[in-house]
């Protein structure tokens, strides 16, 4: 339903990644298109985040093709790759732990507006600006929170805000890695209520341990195995392979 | 509301000092052109989280710019404020290409090397630059063609001040704006920004040739003020000394700037005069005492305090 080749969304073709003899992309084609919620699965070491950094431009690939609504994404810097639509969040959170949850906020706001290489009037009085930040402290439910600075935060907390901060580029493709990384499971609910509640026709690759929160929220389940794609289903289909439950899902529900 | 009160305690402080020791003015004019270069090195580390222990090169560079212009050009003050700057924002433009694609200790000592490159360059065209002997012949033309340098040092000392105010407006709108904010979020994490698509490389040039200019303007200032280039402009204890002022009083709060080299400056004159040979044991007594106790540096004294007498209820 989402594979019609209308070219549209991020699509990735046999795209290859080896450092010296070793191999850490083997081969991996997916799409993204407007509306997705993919889950992106697989054990430790499975190239999870290499695959993140390919796409974001952070490593280049050494083969394969990056297209993005047809257009070639590989020569694109990362700033570049985000001012086309590509944003990330971090499976470790990397906030501007000194400043608050508004400068978080503010910064990636900006830089969308392409004013951070204004160097005059304050970056906290535009009025736009400022209702976007509060629209966005809204949605995350952290509208108590905007002057305190992030690292006084529950680490919940600073999970949304970590997603609160790539929303704020207005991106049409959205990889989360691994946003509920070292949540305890009494905040969980809150990330899988943040994930739902992202604007519908944004494309949304999810990168994640927790296998509650992934049958919650993707509709898709590609598996990575080795640097390679082991199989891609539908939530229902990838708890019933064999394959799957063996080399993953064993671990942890065995 | 705050920084207004910051602009006019400054103020204050700068007359009380004119009036209450009028036979120094050679030394707080000095004072104030070290509080320019340490507010040039808050702007790259305190803000933007840049290594550096070579910012003489931008106060050398500035410094000779100035007195050859002096020299072979004209003796307008101003004038001679601006080669400085443009020498200042030059060299950092340049050395800041190579030097901001290396990190931390890589980037600590690159910023060395480029101060000293420039010392030796100088060195080697003594001609020009008069070399270990100095450069002389500077004489400042009056300011504007009105006010003329005294031989006691009133005018230059107010015109230092003045300088200082216009660089601290300056750095205050600047730290401010987005341009700002954008600084200190590339210091608290290179790699978010990249991830919001912040051309991080690019604002690091900007931010260190920015620097690069206030250094320059320090530089020309100490040229015309002292009416001497010599070789220590370069001096890598010049670098080193300003970054231990910086510390004292607190980075990444332009305030703090201030506060450290006065203080420094300050402990450094009165303890040199009381006792020539261990100065240096009262200054480094200083520095570990403030760093232990306080961090921040002074200008968190305040809060410290406040913290240390909420403690016992």
């Amino acid at each position: 339903m989402t594979g019609v080749a209308t070219g549209k969304g991020l699509e990735v073709r046999g795209l290859n990644k080896s450092f010296g003899g070793l191999v850490v992309a083997r081969d991996i084609s997916l799409r993204l298109a407007p509306g997705d919620r993919k889950a992106l699965i697989g054990p430790n070491g499975a190239g999870k985040s290499t695959f993140t950094n390919l796409i974001t431009g952070v490593l280049q690939p050494s083969s394969g093709t990056l297209t993005f609504d047809g257009r070639d994404i590989r020569p694109l810097s990362e700033a570049g790759r985000v001012k086309a639509g590509i944003a990330r969040t971090f499976q470790i959170t990397n906030l501007f732990k000194t400043m608050t949850v508004r400068d978080n906020l503010r910064l990636p706001i900006l830089e969308r507006l392409g004013r951070t290489a204004r160097g005059f009037r304050r970056a906290d009085r535009d009025a736009a600006v400022e209702a976007e930040v509060d629209a966005l402290l809204t949605q995350f439910r952290l509208a108590d929170m905007g002057g305190r600075v992030v690292s006084q935060l529950a680490y919940g907390q600073q999970r949304l805000v970590e997603m609160a901060m790539a929303l704020a580029l207005k991106p049409r493709v959205l990889i989360l890695d691994e946003p509920a990384a070292g949540v305890p499971s009494s905040e969980s609910p809150l990330i899988a209520e943040a994930i739902a509640a992202l604007p519908q026709d944004l494309a949304v690759l999810i990168i994640e341990h927790d296998m509650n929160l992934v049958f919650k929220v993707a509709n898709r389940i590609i598996v990575l195995v080795a640097g390679a794609i082991l199989t891609e289903g539908t939530p229902a289909e990838i708890s019933a392979d064999p394959r799957v439950r063996d080399l993953y899902l064993g671990a942890h529900h065995g | 509301m705050r920084d207004i009160t910051g602009f006019a305690l400054m103020v204050l402080a700068a007359i009380v000092t004119f009036y209450a020791f009028p036979y120094s003015l050679a030394f707080t004019t000095r004072v104030v052109i070290m509080m320019i270069f340490v507010l040039s090195i808050d702007l790259i580390q305190g803000y933007t989280g840049i290594a550096t222990l070579g910012q003489a090169a931008m106060y050398g560079s500035g410094a000779y710019a100035a007195g050859l212009f002096a020299v072979h050009v004209s003796q307008a003050p101003l004038l001679g404020l601006a080669v400085g700057a443009l020498a200042g924002g030059g060299i950092a433009f340049v050395s800041s290409l190579v030097l901001m694609r290396a990190e931390g200790l890589t980037q600590l000592m690159l910023t060395i090397a480029v101060a000293e490159v420039l010392r030796e360059v100088a060195n080697k065209f003594s001609a020009f630059t008069g070399g270990s002997d100095g450069l002389s012949g500077i004489s400042p033309a009056p300011i504007l063609g009105i006010w003329d340098f005294d031989f006691v040092g009133k005018v230059g000392y107010i015109y230092a001040v003045a300088v200082l105010l216009a660089v601290m407006v300056f750095l205050k709108v600047l730290t401010s704006s987005p341009f700002g904010l954008a600084l200190q979020g590339i210091k608290d994490s290179p790699a978010r920004m990249r991830a919001i698509g912040t051309p991080v490389m690019r604002r690091r040039i900007a931010a260190y040739t920015i620097s690069g200019v206030i250094a320059g303007i320090a530089g020309a200032l100490a040229a015309q003020s002292t009416a001497l280039v010599s070789l220590s402009v370069y001096d890598f204890q010049l670098s080193a000394e300003a970054i231990i002022m910086l510390i004292l009083g607190g980075t990444g709060r332009l305030w703090g700037a201030l506060i450290g080299t006065a203080i420094f400056m300050s402990v450094h004159e009165v303890a040199a005069s009381v006792d020539p040979f261990n100065w240096l044991f009262i200054i480094g007594a200083l520095v570990l005492a403030v760093v232990y106790a306080v961090p921040q540096g002074l200008l968190g004294l305040p809060a410290e305090l406040r913290r240390l007498v909420r403690r016992p209820q």
